[in-house]
């Protein structure tokens, strides 16, 4: 990373960024150990193995699923996960007749809480221009073909209301416990561009 | 608004490029803006606010900047119209980080 490379000066862009935190440290509109606390939240706690665990609980508990898609902020909240940019969330499930995609045309709308901050490409004009006229197309380049006879389903996140993808639970899965399942879940297959492999 | 931001189904934007092993970050200003961000965000303005400032960026500035870039757009033109400082502190700060960077090197 370049960042680990003193020897090259600072970019413009990383200039600024030091010009404002210094100037918002100066007034008092933010403090160090603040913005500290917030990177390790963000860097390290939040990720996409929250999401995995709501998804092997789904798979693992039925009653619980239920739960999940018929009203999912709470559901996820059992499993300790919410606040900022999963304050409303929608989860769709996968099934052999739908398949689901996530995208945010405008912007980066994405279930922080249960995903983490958003890759770059999820962000990139490619990806938010494509999926929602495209779909199996930009799919079909994740490597993910989805059949003729499967409908696919594309949901545009806004600012109030973030989606999850309930992936379908792999064929010969059926003996293993929620850990193990957690495992399998990969943050795309949250986002409908991959599917669960059996291990 | 209709805005560059509004991409949904528009053409010629090339194919979708994901990194394998993708960091959260991938330089520490973008660490730093993100976490800029946040701290502020809450008192100051709110998320349409914050959106608005994005959407009004000139659309070749827009298209040709990353994503944590815009947010470093937003934060600065939203501070200073929310009136928490003058947009010449702004330039001053930059001129000190600049004189700082190259009396280091």
């Amino acid at each position: 990373m370049a960042d680990h490379d003193h020897t090259d000066p600072p970019s413009d862009t990383a200039l600024r960024v030091k010009a404002l935190e210094s100037l918002l440290l100066e007034k008092g509109l933010v403090e160090a150990d603040t913005l500290d606390a917030i990177i390790q939240l963000y860097e390290h706690n939040v990720g996409p193995q929250n999401g995995a665990k709501v998804v092997a609980r789904a798979w693992s508990d039925s009653d619980y699923k239920a739960r999940l898609l018929a009203d999912a902020t709470p559901a996820i909240a059992e499993l300790g996960y919410g606040g900022v940019q999963g304050e409303d969330m929608v989860v769709v499930e996968n099934t052999p007749e739908v398949h689901n995609l996530l995208v945010c045309t405008l912007c980066s709308c994405y279930p922080w809480p249960v995903l983490g901050l958003p890759p770059v490409w999820y962000k990139a004009a490619p990806y938010r221009a494509r999926a929602v006229s495209e779909p199996r197309a930009v799919l079909k380049e994740f490597g993910v073909e989805i059949g003729e006879d499967v409908e696919v389903r594309v949901w545009d996140s806004t600012a109030e209301l973030r989606y999850m993808v309930l992936p379908e639970r792999p064929a010969g899965t059926e003996g293993l416990g929620e850990e193990e399942l957690a495992a399998l879940v990969t943050r795309d297959s949250m986002i409908g561009v991959a599917l669960v492999e059996s291990a | 608004m209709n805005g560059i931001h509004d991409l949904g189904g528009m053409h010629g934007m090339g194919p979708v490029d994901p990194e394998s092993e993708e960091p959260v970050f991938h330089a520490d200003w973008e660490r730093r803006v993100f976490a800029l961000m946040m701290a502020v965000s809450g008192g100051v303005y709110n998320i349409d606010e914050f959106r608005h400032a994005i959407e009004r960026m000139d659309p070749a500035e827009y298209l040709s900047t990353s994503y944590y870039e815009h947010w470093l757009h937003c934060l600065e033109v939203l501070m200073v119209e929310k009136g928490q400082f003058e947009r010449t502190e702004l330039e001053a700060a930059w001129s000190k980080a600049v004189g700082a960077a190259s009396g280091a090197a």
